[in-house]
């Protein structure tokens, strides 16, 4: 559990390392999935390592968001001010990018068959 | 006493795991995906933050330990990919066309809609990146010119909004396969859309966490171009 969590935030600290000294726009919680990936991929780190760390935390995810969600409070104001083109902006997109990336992938799953991609 | 105990860690942490654990009893009870609890849990700490008139910055000192697990959590969305590494790899070039289509839909529609309605320059840049991870949206906005705080905002309202409507929608529309439906709410609701899918289907929720990544990428380097191009 202790080593589990220690190489999750060890990764995250390589990513932040490799995306800060290159000036890469990837955040380096992205690149540390990214770097252990490839760790678990080609065979450098053992899935038995991180398991038992990483499904706590993804099985708690959602309880993460709370506190980000929380801090909408202090833009309340931003908000209010131009409240129509932000509330229908933000509502409408998410149901379109939802439809095209959905339709799209679904489309080209039944299309592919067994051969996808 | 009560003042010095809210500027105490043991505040945040406290009253959002209570309240976490309240709404997803809630959740439990009356089965309707408007009682999603990350919803509810947002919406009845602010209440309670402005009811009982304590600080956003008393709250965020126990709020951002709990905010910190966030870090190592999309870390670890490398499991779930690495797990259903072979699905995801027969399946790279849809997914791959799938998330750069969403990632385009998701920068017109909103600035378009935005700017239709006479938003403000500021407020269409800072719409532009709300189906992006948040640390990714807001070195996007600080980039082109938004207002970060208010894309963190617009990020966790898109969120939510896929998490509670996305499975059912998804569904109406006839997407129904675990890779196609994680894609749609990955690229749409990013982190908390993908905290969703997990709990619904592992491979659904392993596209989702590709897709966070993806779409940071892609919108990061598409929004520019698309700045350039439209002259805005």
């Amino acid at each position: 559990m202790v080593r589990g969590l220690t190489y999750l935030l060890l990764f995250q600290l390589c990513g932040e390392i490799i995306s800060r000294s290159l000036g890469l726009p990837i955040p380096g919680n992205v690149m540390g999935m990214g770097l252990l990936l490839f760790g678990l991929i080609v065979g450098w780190v053992d899935v038995k390592w991180i398991e038992e760390a990483a499904e706590l935390l993804l099985s708690n995810m959602t309880l993460f968001f709370v506190p980000a969600g929380v801090g909408v409070m202090v833009y309340s104001d931003l908000i209010a001010a131009e409240w129509l083109p932000i509330t229908v902006a933000t509502v409408v997109s998410t149901f379109v990018v939802m439809a095209v990336t959905g339709v799209l992938a679904q489309k080209l799953e039944t299309r592919g068959g067994d051969d996808v991609g | 006493m009560w003042a010095e105990l809210v500027q105490t860690p043991l505040f945040g942490i406290g009253l959002t795991l209570v309240v976490y654990l309240l709404a997803q009893t809630l959740y439990r009870r009356v089965n309707s995906v408007w009682a999603n609890p990350v919803l509810v849990a947002i919406v009845a700490i602010i209440l309670l933050l402005k009811g009982t008139g304590v600080e956003y910055r008393d709250y965020a000192r126990g709020g951002d330990m709990i905010l910190f697990l966030l870090g190592p959590s999309v870390v670890a969305l490398a499991l779930p990919l690495y797990q259903r590494r072979e699905e995801i790899w027969k399946r790279k070039r849809l997914i791959l066309i799938g998330i750069f289509a969403g990632s385009l839909a998701s920068i017109i529609s909103a600035c378009g809609l935005a700017w239709i309605l006479g938003g403000s320059r500021e407020v269409i840049l800072s719409l532009a990146p709300k189906s992006v991870t948040t640390p990714i949206a807001i070195s996007i906005v600080d980039k082109i010119g938004g207002i970060a705080p208010l894309t963190a905002a617009l990020v966790v309202l898109t969120g939510c909004l896929g998490a509670v409507c996305g499975p059912e929608f998804c569904r109406r529309i006839g997407v129904t396969s675990p890779v196609s439906m994680g894609l749609a709410i990955g690229t749409s609701a990013h982190g908390i859309g993908t905290a969703r899918m997990l709990e619904v289907n592992r491979l659904a929720g392993a596209a989702a966490g590709l897709a966070i990544g993806l779409n940071g990428l892609m919108t990061t380097f598409l929004l520019p171009i698309l700045m350039a191009l439209s002259g805005f």
